[in-house]
């Protein structure tokens, strides 16, 4: 776990662009949860192969669902989606662009609320 | 500024200027945090000097402005690398053959130009992935399904042109059969389109596919003749019901009985979908070594006691299972015929699975066995590489080696012992087992997965491995049907007969229409002119 965090903050200060992730909106950000993270990344965790990989990363002491979390943060977000992470790979600008990654930033960090 | 192989700074930045003239700035990509973006998630290069990069990336949205940018590329003499939606992931991904090409992301490309429900019909552009027609075709409530390959992010267009197969029926399931008509922009930015397309005004484009003279559209699967901007794809009319069930056979040499059968049902038309062969013993014989090695060496005391311990724990020695679609009556008597003609192999077993009635919810579909064999596409094949309770770690990616084989029990016996031989001298892990599949209507499709990671010296392995297994199998007369861009002139290389005849009828017919070498050099083995000498994929 400790290697996780430390590799995320090498990234975050390597990659300042991913850091404009602050001017996101939450309402527009649920589309593209639902259009690129949610295939993976849905509650249920039948299908849905990211969740599980949580589930098991985290032993329940974080829920494994993203949109469960009261933990992330636009920038961690950001870095997971421009970097990728285990078999999660990066995804293009042509995907998913700089403000849809902001909306997305602010979705799933203003959960926590 | 990266500069592509063969072209000085001053000219690419001139090319890369007018570029942006072309299709605008924001879609001209050239810094390295753009670009890091397009390299392959799950290459084996990964962190090597050989690894393929990109020199910038090219995001037009209009055909029009594919052929401005061909245009540009082709009087500057700059290598392209086409793109659909870039995530075929195991097969290169957006990362090209050539190192320091130019990627063509045709992502923003992503129109569902017609969804015929009449004539069961789809016209796409590339960047239309199988999740967005399928929302397109479910919200509209359209009797259509589609036919996916899985994962389902992948594009229609891309995955028929890279020779993808999905799960449902004939003829859908092949995807580069249920095409029909293209238009292709060619290295001099000329539009072509193919089949009935060529007809002005024509109103049977995507029905007929053989247009009139000889057919092109296969110069444009695998290869690097043009960019594919457009394509029809025949869709299947939503059947009434599903049911799935197993034939389970005792004894190893059922086998052949076993796949004759199904051979034959095949080809007769009874069963029109994928089938996979799996063995219930498989776990037993992996876990001691004894029988292992009987297994492997297979003589007749070595498959009498392997007989023995499969009859003493009632564990069939090989399993197939059968999908059907369509209309009840029909399913259910055609699930009848299978068992009938499965009767005549002693102590055959029938384990029904699935039976469903369509439409289904969402709750239905989360609970069946595989929604992509219900052509819903999803991401859950990643479960094989992802952290679970059985891969504790996960893994960085994954890539396939895959020939074809002959749908016998011979063959997948003896391809068996081949492959685990390689495996066995090499000392090479694997991921996923190595029964057939039968991925296209007459042969079956062998699978042996590879862990991608990010340990340099553990790829280096895995690419030996691979290579050996490319050659081995080549001398038994089985090939690749489709590979990783790292493998590609490996590939190629086995499909030699007459001197290399077939490749170099391709690297003639590369000359004559991309006479320049721009357009994805080095795909599938082809090279340009240019770059013949220099072959290596690293």
């Amino acid at each position: 776990m400790a290697k996780v965090f430390v590799v995320v903050a090498l990234l975050l200060s390597a990659s300042p662009g991913l850091l404009a992730a602050d001017a996101g909106n939450a309402e527009k950000g649920k589309p593209v949860f639902d259009l690129w993270c949610a295939p993976c990344h849905a509650r249920d965790p039948r299908k849905h192969p990211g969740t599980v990989a949580l589930q098991v990363l985290y032993k329940g002491a974080k829920p494994a669902a993203l949109e469960d979390r009261t933990d992330l943060t636009p920038e961690l977000v950001a870095t997971f989606v421009r970097t990728g992470v285990s078999i999660m790979p990066f995804f293009r600008k042509t995907e998913i662009n700089d403000e849809q990654l902001a909306d997305l930033g602010a979705y799933l960090s203003q959960l926590k609320k | 500024m990266r500069t592509p192989p063969g072209l000085t700074e001053a000219d690419f930045t001139r090319a890369i200027a007018e570029f942006k003239q072309a299709i605008g700035n924001e879609w001209v990509y050239t810094e390295d945090a753009d670009l890091d973006l397009y390299r392959d998630a799950y290459s084996p290069l990964w962190g090597e000097p050989e690894e393929k990069i990109t020199a910038a990336a090219l995001a037009p949205q209009s055909v029009e402005e594919v052929q401005a940018v061909m245009k540009i590329a082709n009087a500057y003499k700059v290598p392209i690398y086409p793109v659909s939606t870039g995530r075929n992931l195991g097969y290169g991904g957006s990362a090209p053959v050539l190192s320091g090409s130019v990627v063509l992301d045709l992502k923003r490309m992503n129109r569902i130009i017609e969804v015929n429900e009449a004539n069961a019909f789809a016209l796409v552009e590339p960047g239309v992935s199988y999740f967005d027609l399928y929302r397109y075709i479910q919200e509209r409530g359209l009797k259509l399904w589609i036919d996916c390959p899985d994962p389902g992010w992948g594009s229609v267009i891309g995955n028929a042109l890279d020779h993808g197969c999905g799960y449902t029926v004939n003829p859908y399931r092949d995807h580069f059969e249920a095409h029909c008509g293209m238009e292709v922009v060619l290295a001099n930015g000329e539009l072509v389109r193919t089949g009935m397309g060529a007809l002005p005004n024509s109103e049977t484009w995507q029905q007929y596919r053989w247009g009139y003279g000889p057919w092109v559209d296969g110069l444009f699967g695998q290869s690097n003749f043009g960019v594919v901007t457009k394509m029809g794809v025949w869709l299947y009319p939503a059947p009434e019901a599903y049911r799935s069930a197993n034939v389970l056979v005792p004894r190893y040499n059922d086998i052949h009985k076993l796949v004759e059968i199904t051979a034959r049902m095949m080809y007769n038309g009874v069963l029109n979908t994928s089938t996979g062969l799996q063995s219930p013993m498989q776990f037993t014989i992996s876990r001691d070594p004894e029988l292992r090695e009987r297994y492997e060496r297979a003589n007749d005391d070595d498959i009498r006691v392997l007989d023995e311990r499969a009859l003493s724990s009632n564990t069939a020695f090989w399993g197939s299972q059968f999908k059907f679609y369509g209309p009840k009556a029909i399913i259910d008597a055609s699930w009848e015929y299978v068992k009938q003609q499965f009767a005549e192999i002693e102590g055959v077993r029938f384990q029904e699975q699935e039976y469903l009635n369509f439409p289904l919810t969402q709750e239905q579909i989360l609970a069946t066995q595989d929604e992509n064999f219900l052509g819903i596409p999803s991401l859950s094949v990643f479960s094989l590489g992802a952290r679970s309770n059985f891969n504790p770690t996960g893994s960085n990616g994954h890539l396939g080696f895959s020939p074809v084989i002959p749908m016998t029990g011979t063959a997948v016996l003896e391809s068996q012992k081949v492959m685990a031989k390689v495996l066995r001298d090499m000392g090479a892990t694997t991921v996923f087992n190595i029964f057939p599949q039968s991925y296209h209507q007459r042969t079956f499709v062998i699978l042996v997965g590879f862990s991608v990671t990010r340990d340099i010296e553990a790829n280096k392995r895995n690419r030996e491995v691979y290579r050996e297994l490319v050659k081995v199998a080549a001398e038994h007369g089985w090939a690749e049907y489709r590979t990783h861009t790292a493998f590609m002139d490996d590939c190629a290389a086995t499909y030699s007969f007459n001197n290399n005849a077939l490749l170099r009828l391709h690297e003639t017919l590369k000359d004559a229409i991309d006479p320049n070498g721009i357009i994805s050099a080095g795909r599938y083995g082809i090279w340009p002119k240019h770059l013949r000498e220099g072959r290596n994929n690293g």
